[in-house]
C-alpha cells in the first residue's frame, strides 16, 4: 500500500463525518454569516477548539468571496487555511546527527508511548540502523513484558529493570550500554503520567538531569505522545510537558478511528513544537510520516491528493 | 487559562442596571457564554446544542434574586440542569444467578484493565468472590498486565491459554466462574476503535455468548468532540449499561461526561481518581458540573489536600488547634503542603473564579510565587526549637541569626512571625470557619508575605458571603464548610476540625 493509500484508509474514516456534514451545508451557497457559522461549528467538532476554528473561518469571511462557491471550493480554502498553520510545524525526525541518538518517549496514560516506540523501532531497523529499547515504566503492570515484546518483534535489544526499579537509573544504565555499543537509536520508554502531577513531572525532570550527566546533549528528542481523541486538554499537555520533559516535538496516535485530533491545530498556534510521525493502527506499519497538507486535506474530506 | 465562566457573565451583566426578571435577550447573551464554556469544556456541540434549549426556557423570566447577581443566578440555573442531565451516580446491579458476568469495552487506552482491577477490589471489599479475565488477545502483555493487578490485590485472574479467540476465552471464564463458586466474573476486553468494523463485530459476539449483567464503556475524561461518536458506535453494537470515566483526577474539565451521558442515557457509575487500583469513586454530578462550568473544584481541592496532607502530621495539628494552639513549625508545614499542591498558582486555580476570578491573575502577576513558600520554610528550619515553640523569643540578634541561617532579611523574619500570628488568629477560628477561615488564613499568608501590597478588591468578606449564598443554593451545602458534606463520599465523616479523616 503506498502512503496516499495507507494514509486514505485510515484518515479518511477521520474525515468522513466532516466531509459528509460539509457536502449538506454547502451544495453551492454563498458565503453568508450562517454558512460561516456552521463550517466554524465543524471546525470545533473536529476539536479544534473555539480560537483557532474562529480564526480560520475569520481568514476566509475577510476574502469577502461573492457569488455561490462549490463543496469543493470550501474545502480546499479550509485545508489551505490549516495547511498554513500546521506547515511550519511538520519534519521527520533526524536521528542521523548523533550516536547514539536519544529519544525519550512521553505522554499521559494509555496515549500509545509503548506501541509507538514499537513502530519506530522496526520503522529505523528497516532502514538500516541499530536500535536499543530502554523499559522505562517500571510503574504500570507488565510495562517491560509489553516493551520486551516489541523489542522481540523487532529484533533489538531492550534494557530493563525490575518492576518499581528507578526509572532514572535504568535510563543512565541503557545510555552507557547504547554508548559502548555505539548503537544508532536508544528509544526510552516511560510511565504516563498526568500532566497535572506535579511529582510525577518532576521525575521526568530527573530523567533528564541524568541522563545529562553522561551526555549534555541528551535527549536529542523528546517526544509528546498525543492521543487523537483527546479533546482541549491535549494543550495543557503540549504546554506542560514542553516544560518539564522538554517536550521537541509530537506524534499523534489513534487517527485510524474516526476522531481527528484537530487539536494539533490549536497546539500549532500557541507552541512552536513539530508534528513527526502519526500513528493509524495497532502493528509495526502503523507509522506514517506527519505531511500538514495531506492531513489538512484529509481532515476535510477531500480524497484527491494530487 | 480560560477566561471564567462567571466572569465573562459578570462581563455581560454588568451592562445591566437594572434587576428583576432576566429577559430573552440578556438570557441569549448569556447562554452564548455558557455554550463557549462547554465547548472549552470539551462538551460535544450537539450535547451543547440539546443543553442551551433546555436550560433557556427555565432562565427566561427567572426572578433574579436580591443576593445574587444575575451572572450568578444563570449560572445556578445551569448548574441545576447540568447535574440533572449528568443524573445520578448508580450501583452496580447483581441481580442474576452467579457467577454474574460484567464486561468492560471501551477504545484503546481508555483504563480498561486498571477499571477491571479497581472495580474488582471493591467487590472483593464488599465480600464477593470475584474472578477477572483478559480477552485481550491483541495488545502485547496485556493479560500479563491484569495478572499481575489480579496478584496485587489478591483477586483471582483466569489461567492464560495461548492462541484462544476472545469469544472462547469468555467461555472459559464463565465455566471456570461456575464450578470455582464465584459471584462475580469481570471480562476485561481488548481496546478497539469503533471504526474497525470486525472488532466491533467481535464484542457483540462476546456480549451474545456471555450475556453480561453489567456493560460498562470505560471512557477517558480528557476525550474531546467524539465522545459523542464513541458513546454512539458502542451503545449501537452492545447494550451498555453504565459509563466509567478515567483519569478524573487530572486538570481535564471532563465534558465528555454530559456528551457520552447525553447520548446514551446510561448512568455514569463509577469515577477513576488515580493510577492505584483504589482510585476509584461513586459518580457525583455536583462536582463534575462544577468542573465542566470552570468554577473550581472545590470538593478537589479539598482531595488534593487530603492526598497531599500528612495524615498523620494533619491530626496531630488538627488537635492542637482545636486548643487554639497553632506553632510556627504548623505554618512551615502548611507551607509545604500548598507547594506540595502545586503551589499557590495551583491552590488559586482550583478556588471558584467566582470567588477570586482575575484577582487570582493578579496574584500571579505580583510574584506570590513559590520561592516564598520556600524562603519561608527556609526561614523556619533555620530556629531553634523553642523559638518555633514560643516566636516571642525571637529578639534582635536571635532574628539576625535566622536571618543570616536562611539566606533571608530580618524583615523577612519580621514578616513571617506577623504572618505566622495572623494564621494563628485565623486557625482558631477555622473549626467553624471552614474554607472561610482557610481563605482568611491564605488572605493573612499573603497580606503578611507581600507586606500590605495586596490588591484592595481582594474577596472581602462581603463576597465571601455571596458566594456562601449562591453556593448554599447550587448545591445545598455551604462551601464554607466544604470538610463538612460537600456532597463526595471521602469526607462525609469528616470531623469538625476542619481537616478530613485520617486516611487509610
Ligand atoms: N487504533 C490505534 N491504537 C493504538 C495506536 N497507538 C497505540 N494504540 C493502542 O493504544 C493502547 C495503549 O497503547 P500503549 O502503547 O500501551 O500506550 P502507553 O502510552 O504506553 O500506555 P501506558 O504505558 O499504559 O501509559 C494499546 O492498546 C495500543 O495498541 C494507534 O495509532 N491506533
Ligand atoms: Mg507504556
Amino acid at each position: 500500500m503506498g502512503i496516499f493509500d495507507r494514509l486514505k484508509s485510515g484518515l479518511s474514516r477521520s474525515s468522513r463525518a466532516l466531509g459528509e456534514n460539509l457536502g449538506s451545508i454547502i451544495n453551492r451557497r454563498r458565503l453568508d454569516k450562517e454558512t460561516l457559522q456552521e463550517l466554524e461549528e465543524l471546525l470545533i467538532t473536529s476539536d479544534l477548539g473555539l480560537s483557532a476554528s474562529a480564526d480560520i473561518i475569520a481568514n476566509i469571511a475577510q476574502k469577502k468571496i461573492e457569488g455561490e462557491v462549490s463543496e469543493a471550493d470550501v474545502k480546499e480554502m479550509l485545508a489551505a487555511e490549516i495547511t498554513e498553520k500546521l506547515a511550519a510545524q511538520s519534519g521527520a525526525l533526524n536521528p542521523d546527527m548523533h550516536q547514539p541518538f536519544v529519544i525519550l518517549m512521553t505522554g499521559v496514560n494509555g496515549a500509545g508511548k509503548t506501541t509507538t516506540i514499537g513502530k519506530l523501532a522496526h520503522k529505523f531497523q528497516n532502514e538500516g540502523k541499530s536500535v536499543m529499547l530502554a523499559a522505562g515504566d517500571t510503574f504500570r503492570a507488565a510495562a517491560i513484558e509489553q516493551l520486551t515484546i516489541w523489542g522481540e518483534r523487532a529484533n533489538v535489544p531492550v534494557v530493563t529493570t525490575k518492576q518499581g526499579g528507578d526509572a532514572a537509573g535504568l535510563a543512565f544504565d541503557a545510555l552507557q550500554q547504547a554508548k559502548t555499543s555505539a548503537t544508532d537509536i536508544l528509544m526510552i520508554d516511560t510511565a504516563g503520567r498526568l500532566q497535572s502531577n506535579n511529582d510525577l513531572m518532576a521525575e521526568l525532570e530527573k530523567i533528564i538531569r541524568v541522563l545529562r550527566k553522561i551526555d549534555p546533549d541528551v535527549p536529542h528528542a523528546s517526544l509528546l505522545i498525543l492521543d487523537a481523541t483527546t479533546g482541549q486538554n491535549a494543550l495543557a499537555q503540549a504546554e506542560i510537558f514542553q516544560k518539564s520533559a522538554e517536550t521537541s516535538g509530537i506524534i499523534m496516535t489513534k487517527l485510524d478511528g474516526t476522531a481527528r485530533g484537530g487539536v494539533l491545530v490549536a497546539i500549532a498556534e500557541r507552541l512552536n513544537l513539530p508534528i513527526h510521525y502519526i500513528g493509524v493502527g495497532e502493528t509495526a506499519d502503523d507509522l506514517l510520516l506527519f505531511d500538514a497538507a495531506i492531513y489538512a486535506r484529509a481532515l476535510v474530506g477531500l480524497e484527491d491528493i494530487s | 487559562m480560560f477566561e471564567t465562566l462567571s466572569e465573562n457573565l459578570e462581563g455581560i451583566f454588568d451592562r445591566l442596571t437594572g434587576r428583576g426578571a432576566l429577559s430573552e435577550k440578556d438570557v441569549d447573551a448569556a447562554l452564548q457564554e455558557v455554550r463557549k464554556a462547554l465547548l472549552e469544556a470539551d462538551v460535544a456541540l450537539p450535547v451543547i446544542k440539546d443543553f442551551i434549549a433546555s436550560v433557556k426556557p427555565a432562565a427566561v423570566g427567572a426572578n433574579v434574586l436580591k443576593s445574587v447577581k444575575p451572572g450568578q443566578q444563570v449560572i445556578k440555573i445551569v448548574h441545576d440542569q447540568l447535574v440533572s442531565m449528568l443524573g445520578e451516580a448508580a450501583p452496580l446491579s447483581f441481580e442474576a444467578v452467579p457467577p454474574v458476568p460484567v464486561m468492560m469495552v471501551g477504545l484503546q487506552g481508555s483504563g480498561k484493565t486498571t477499571s477491571t482491577a479497581k472495580i474488582a477490589l471493591r467487590l472483593k471489599n464488599e465480600k464477593k468472590k470475584v474472578l477477572m479475565a483478559s480477552l485481550d488477545t491483541s495488545r502485547p502483555a496485556a493479560m500479563e498486565q491484569l495478572r499481575v493487578l489480579g496478584e496485587q490485590i489478591e483477586v483471582e485472574t483466569l489461567p492464560i491459554v495461548d492462541g484462544q479467540r476472545p469469544v472462547s476465552i469468555a467461555q472459559r471464564a464463565l465455566d471456570a466462574g461456575r464450578l470455582g463458586g464465584f459471584d462475580v466474573v469481570m471480562l476485561d476486553t481488548a481496546g478497539r476503535t469503533n471504526a474497525d468494523e470486525a472488532l466491533m463485530a467481535e464484542l457483540a459476539e462476546i456480549e451474545k455468548n456471555a450475556n453480561p449483567k453489567e456493560v460498562l464503556l470505560v471512557a477517558d475524561s480528557l476525550t474531546g468532540q467524539e465522545a459523542v461518536t464513541i458513546a454512539e458506535k458502542f451503545s449501537q453494537r452492545v447494550s451498555l449499561s453504565g459509563i466509567v470515566l478515567t483519569r478524573t483526577e487530572g486538570d481535564g474539565r471532563g465534558g465528555a461526561a454530559l456528551s457520552m451521558r447525553h447520548v446514551t442515557g446510561v448512568p455514569i457509575k463509577f469515577l477513576g481518581t488515580g493510577e492505584a487500583t483504589d482510585k476509584i469513586e461513586a459518580f457525583d454530578a455536583q462536582r463534575i458540573a462544577g468542573r465542566i462550568l470552570g468554577m473550581g473544584d472545590v470538593v478537589g481541592l479539598v482531595e488534593k489536600a487530603a492526598e497531599t496532607l500528612d495524615a498523620e502530621k494533619a491530626e496531630k495539628m488538627a488537635a492542637r488547634m482545636k486548643k487554639g494552639q497553632f506553632t510556627l513549625e504548623d505554618m512551615a508545614e502548611q507551607l509545604k503542603q500548598m507547594q506540595r499542591m502545586g503551589g499557590m498558582a495551583g491552590v488559586l486555580s482550583m478556588l471558584p473564579g467566582n470567588l477570586l476570578g482575575k484577582k487570582a491573575k493578579q496574584l500571579g502577576n505580583l510574584g506570590m510565587d513559590d520561592k516564598e513558600l520556600i524562603r519561608q520554610a527556609a526561614i523556619v528550619s533555620s530556629m531553634t526549637q523553642a523559638e518555633k515553640d514560643n516566636p516571642k523569643l525571637l529578639n534582635a540578634s536571635r532574628k539576625k541569626r535566622v536571618a543570616a541561617g536562611s539566606g533571608t532579611q530580618v524583615q523577612d523574619v519580621n514578616k513571617l512571625v506577623k504572618m505566622h500570628r495572623q494564621m494563628a488568629d485565623m486557625m482558631k477560628k477555622m473549626g467553624k470557619g471552614g474554607l472561610s477561615g482557610m481563605m482568611g488564613a491564605l488572605n493573612g499568608t499573603m497580606g503578611g508575605t507581600m507586606g500590605g501590597n495586596l490588591p484592595a478588591d481582594l474577596p472581602s468578606g462581603n463576597q465571601m458571603q455571596d458566594f456562601d449564598q449562591l453556593s448554599k443554593q447550587l448545591g445545598g451545602s455551604s462551601f464554607s464548610d466544604p470538610f463538612a458534606g460537600a456532597g463526595s463520599d471521602p469526607f462525609a465523616g469528616a470531623g469538625k476540625s476542619g481537616f478530613p479523616p485520617k486516611k487509610k
